[in-house]
């Protein structure tokens, strides 16, 4: 039986139906995580010994009939910005670099009891400031599906793990995108739920008002599952929302019938690559043919998301990573006195990005600027949720591309943080808005990279986007079935990680830098 | 590039945001946070008279939390994390001359 | 001639609140645990912990702002105040800024010149620090962070007083609603209190205000009154001396009597303050407000008027019980048990009082009960004890709040009442003391206190006196 096939619901029915154990699965996930962790770097900490054991008594309780949800025995792996009791959570951070915490992430703690098993935390781009993972303190993550590119970020140890076969399925965090974007360069389902759906207690804030958890897994079957599980009302969380229905499964049928799709103009424009274009207006296609109803519109605002997000995300970091100051936990620098402590601590225990973040957010912040950056930026929100709003009248969904391109180089993104920050144009606008969205595969480019498909829903509408998303997955698979052999555009995640060798399309990819080109307008 | 970062101006912010940055790092601070605020600046182009700035997204309102005791001493654990502790105490230099 | 000066002073007052537990976590407030033993992730500021906001910190905000005559925001955020300190495990405060609970009150209070008004710009609701500690012996210092997270209301005044006189009548006036608001006990030593002084000085008659500074570390009245009149000469010493008045905060050092400016160039004081996105706002509906507004207790101004009419009790009597919140219950209650208005009140006026300045005990900490005074003000009533006996007993319920009734039966303290005994023990003084019996039949009256005095030595002060004094005189004569 090749267990690492599976899908996390899969293998939960495997293992209550008894044709495979819990330490089974985890040994496989080991395996696989011995033959490609040299090489992908997924994880920061790895706790082989006290998966195993937890895998053995979560086994004696299935087998007892004390746990028979759907996630039962699955191995998944967390992102290190969520905190868990007893293990090392980094931040993929020097300043964290010991630090353990002494409580677990409500959404780690509703995943253990639902029965999953911890496998370790991944990798990620220091406090999630990053869209490509290399700015971890702990070395970068690469892609799974082409070694020589980046994973996305910052959950990009989750997505590679989960593409790479290194677990069932990941837990991430995305502010700007940081869940769905590397979920799309690593060809996964990624999904950011509406902003106070799943607890952020736990979660290691970067931008409290943008920050929220959501699953990384295989298919839409299991995004479905894993939600069902992480959302919840938490007192512990004053932004926690009490929702009525939390059974994403339900909405796991092929039915899009009379489902009306928005597709942003403004999406589709100057600097989206044409490969992705073309997928990603395929996958709409399918929709189509499934009795869903497209519509062009202009949703406006969009170029004006990403200056509004950097202000707000980079003025709340400034002040959250505040207590990283070498007194109660983490790195500290040896210096003389409080003050060059503080300083020496902080300018060693961060990384460039984060130390460029938290410089702009403290002077957009400061006195005599808060009100032309910081105000300024709060009412475009408010501008940008309006046109959300505004859309959603007319649309039960918004469809569109993750990212501009697939995944880039290793190197390539870092040395320009202003063009890193453009590739975030299409995810960014959801956080600001509070919105739930999707991220599945829908193809790849003649590179044989993954190409991901975004879909965005109203507040709350998370069964509707799952609902779809599952539409277009299932009649791609079965077109890609009837198609057998083939390497299908639109197939998912290549399961074992390895680069494809079957590129299909021979078209050459625009430009990279094409994309930039709004940007190099700008600056 | 319209906005121009002063050496005061990184020299303060690096006093508020407590970090200590090489000539070098200057450099570039100076640099990336003036393309980044004339890209900010692009906001500048929208009309926002009359627009109420949105700091929560949803109306969530009147979260509480009772006045009950809910916490013991977890102190030995909270500290295990201090790179320094004495007498149950996080230990800093000393915070006056 | 010389310039007359007027100085023209504002205080932030910070008022720790009597809750349970601290303002956005379940730690307790409870003075007095070993260094970090009431602290929790929250309070500690460990990554991933988020703050929820305590009810009764609002609610008790509130009740303040209603007894200041404020206007109650009925919208209103926490926003975060970013500074590093080592008391502040966050390196932020959460606070308000921008729209506090509540805005534009004022308290009356007695002036030089007679009644006036101190506005109340605000009042905020925030958290309180943790407390360092400075190891001289180590050069460190280190940190306790039981304090930190406790709830304080800021109560921030307009500049409108005028000499330490009018502060410290404000502060105990803000002291009395406070403590009959129960919200908080408003000790300025233990720190429950605390005030910061802004103070500049003008020319007298300019309209301008000058440059102000503000100080901190004022555990006293004491210290309040000598800050500010030591400021206040220093300020003027500056203009006089055509040097400037620089804004900035100061610490008063009472031990020297000056003051020093409190913060090097590694403290730009830029706050940077947000709204802090872990909170949610809050939002005060009517009914809110009515819920509490029906909480609001009886303020001494109306408990004065009431004892005069109810209990007819003379002026002085209400000035001094209604004085102390704690000792104007204790008198409510232990009325309505025994039903002595003015023997309750002699009580607590005279040997309570006295003890507490004896033993330096607060009023509001005394530890015996309206049930024990009771009690042992009936004893004396049913003659069960004297008077000199109920003082004894008395201190030793101060002490250990013990029940008089079954002490003075353990003790065999009770009067005796069998006359028979009494009469002996009359006959044998007289016997003992032929000296004082002519002396007392030769007129000296004097020698009739001394032969008192002796029957009740030899009755070990079980005796009631007035008995004594008839049977002595009955014998003489």
């Amino acid at each position: 039986m090749d267990l690492l096939s599976m899908t996390a619901v899969e293998l939960s029915q495997a293992i209550r139906e008894g044709r495979t154990t819990a330490p089974e699965a985890l040994a496989a996930v080991f395996a696989q995580i011995e033959a490609k962790e040299e090489t992908l770097h997924c994880y920061i900490t790895i706790e082989k010994e006290k998966a195993m054991q937890r895998a053995q008594e979560v086994q004696a309780k299935i087998e007892a009939g004390e746990l028979i949800g759907p996630l039962a025995g699955v191995p998944v792996a967390i992102k290190d910005n969520l905190c868990t009791e007893g293990t090392l959570t980094t931040c993929g951070s020097r300043i964290l670099e010991n630090f353990v915490p002494t409580f677990s992430a409500e959404a780690v703690e509703l995943l253990k009891n639902a029965g999953a098993v911890i496998i370790g935390k991944t990798n990620m781009d220091e406090f999630a400031m990053g869209s490509t993972t290399e700015t971890s303190y702990f070395g970068v993550t690469r892609n799974p599906a082409d070694p020589a590119r980046v994973p996305g970020g910052s959950s990009g140890g989750s997505a590679a793990a989960v593409a790479a076969g290194e677990c069932f399925f990941a837990l991430g965090s995305d502010t700007g995108g940081s869940i769905r974007q590397p979920a799309g360069y690593c060809g996964v389902v990624g999904m950011k739920p509406t902003y106070g759906t799943v607890s952020r207690y736990g979660l290691v804030a970067y931008g409290s008002s943008l920050d929220q958890i959501g699953p990384l897994t295989k298919d839409v079957a299991d995004c479905a599952a894993v939600l069902s599980v992480i959302a919840s009302h938490d007192e512990k969380d004053s932004t926690s929302m009490k929702r009525e229905d939390t059974d994403f499964t339900s909405a796991l049928v092929r039915d899009v019938k009379g489902l009306k799709i928005g597709i942003p103009r403004d999406y589709f424009s100057e600097g989206l690559d044409s490969q992705v274009k073309e997928a990603v207006l395929k996958a709409a296609k399918v929709l189509e043919a499934n009795g869903a109803v497209l519509e062009e519109f202009d949703l406006s605002l969009v170029d004006y998301a990403i200056p509004t997000y950097y202000t707000i995300a980079a003025a709340e970091a400034s002040s959250n990573l505040e207590r990283f100051d070498g007194i109660k936990y983490g790195y500290r620098a040896d210096a003389e006195g409080l003050h060059q402590m503080y300083k020496k601590t902080r300018s060693q225990g961060f990384g460039e990005e984060v130390k460029r973040r938290i410089m702009l957010g403290s002077f957009v912040l400061s006195s005599g600027y808060y009100d032309a950056y910081y105000l300024k930026a709060l009412k475009v929100k408010a501008m940008i949720k309006k046109a959300f709003d505004d859309a959603f009248v007319r649309y039960d969904l918004i469809l569109g591309p993750v990212s501009p391109t697939t995944a880039p180089r290793l190197g390539e993104s870092l040395s320009d943080p202003l063009k890193m920050y453009l590739g975030d144009i299409y995810t960014i606008s959801v956080n600001l808005a509070g919105l739930p969205a999707i991220s599945l595969p829908c193809g790849r480019d003649d590179q044989g990279l993954p190409i991901g498909l975004q879909l965005i829903g109203d507040c709350f509408s998370e069964k509707t986007l799952i609902r779809a998303a599952y539409t277009c997955e299932q009649a791609v698979k079965s077109a890609g079935e009837a198609d057998a052999g083939q390497n299908t555009p639109g197939e998912s995640a290549v399961k074992d990680g390895e680069n494809p060798q079957t590129v299909k399309d021979e078209t050459v990819a625009d430009s990279k830098t094409g994309v930039m080109t709004s940007a190099g307008k700008e600056a | 590039m319209a906005n121009i970062i002063s050496d005061e101006t990184i020299e303060y912010v690096s006093i508020l945001a407590k970090l200590d940055l090489s000539e070098e790092q200057k450099e570039a601070a100076k640099r990336d946070m003036g393309r980044m605020l004339d890209y900010i600046d692009k906001l500048n182009e929208l009309d926002t008279e009359g627009v109420e700035p949105m700091s929560h997204v949803f109306p969530v309102q009147n979260v509480f939390r009772e006045d009950v005791v809910t916490n013991g001493d977890d102190s030995e654990r909270l500290l295990s994390n201090a790179p320094e502790e004495q007498d149950n105490m996080f230990v800093v230099p000393r915070t006056f001359e | 001639m010389a310039k007359q000066y007027e100085t023209v002073i504002g205080l932030e007052v910070h008022v720790e609140l009597a809750t349970k537990t601290k303002i956005f976590c379940g730690c307790s407030t409870a003075f007095g645990g070993a260094p970090n033993t009431h602290t929790c992730p929250v309070c500690t500021g460990m990554p991933g912990s988020l703050p929820v906001l305590n009810r009764k910190v609002l609610e008790y905000a509130i009740a303040v702002g209603l007894a200041t005559n404020c206007d109650i925001t009925r919208y209103c955020k926490f926003d975060r105040k970013n500074y590093f300190y080592p008391d502040n495990p966050q390196n932020y405060q959460i606070s308000q800024l921008y729209l506090p609970i509540c805005r534009n009150g004022h308290v009356e209070i007695e002036g030089k010149d007679g009644k006036k008004n101190v506005g109340i710009h605000e009042i905020h609701m925030e958290e309180d620090a943790g407390k360092l500690i400075h190891d001289d012996w180590a050069d460190r210092t280190l940190v306790d962070y039981n304090r930190s997270g406790v709830p304080l209301i800021e109560i921030v005044s307009e500049p409108d007083m005028r000499s330490a006189e009018e502060v410290i009548a404000y502060l105990e006036k803000l002291r009395m609603l406070i403590q009959y608001l129960g919200v908080s006990d408003c000790k300025l030593q233990e720190g429950s209190m605390r005030a910061d002084v802004n103070l500049s000085v003008r020319e007298a008659g300019a309209s301008e205000y000058g440059t102000r500074t503000e100080m901190k570390n004022l555990n006293s009245f004491r210290a309040i009154s000598h800050a500010i009149a030591g400021e206040r000469e220093r300020q003027i010493d500056l203009l006089e001396s055509g040097r400037k008045v620089v804004q900035e905060t100061r610490r008063w050092d009472d031990n020297k009597e000056v003051s020093y400016p409190m913060r090097s160039k590694e403290d730009a004081q830029d706050y940077r303050y947000f709204p802090d996105p872990d909170l949610t706002p809050v939002r005060v509906d009517d009914a809110f407000l009515q819920e509490i507004r029906d909480r609001q207790p009886e303020f001494r101004e109306e408990k004065m008027a009431r004892y005069a009419e109810e209990f007819g009790l003379p002026a002085y009597d209400i000035e001094i019980l209604t004085g102390e919140k704690a000792l104007a219950d204790l008198f409510e209650q232990t009325t309505a048990i025994c039903g002595k208005p003015k023997q309750v009140s002699n009580w607590l006026m005279g040997e309570t009082l006295r003890l507490c300045r004896e033993k330096n005990v607060d009023a509001s900490d005394l530890c015996f009960g309206p049930e024990n005074l009771a009690k042992l003000i009936d004893l004396v009533e049913q003659k069960a004890i004297n008077g000199s006996v109920a003082k004894e007993v008395f201190e030793v319920m101060f002490e250990e709040n013990i029940d008089p009734v079954s002490y003075v039966e353990e003790k065999g303290l009770k009067t005796v009442g069998d006359e028979g005994l009494l009469r002996k023990t009359v006959e044998e003084v007289l016997q003992n003391n032929p000296q004082s019996v002519s002396d007392y039949k030769g007129g000296k009256q004097k020698a009739l206190g001394f032969l008192v005095g002796q029957t009740m030595k030899a009755m070990k002060g079980k005796a009631d006196p007035a008995m004594v004094n008839q049977l002595l005189k009955e014998f003489l004569g």
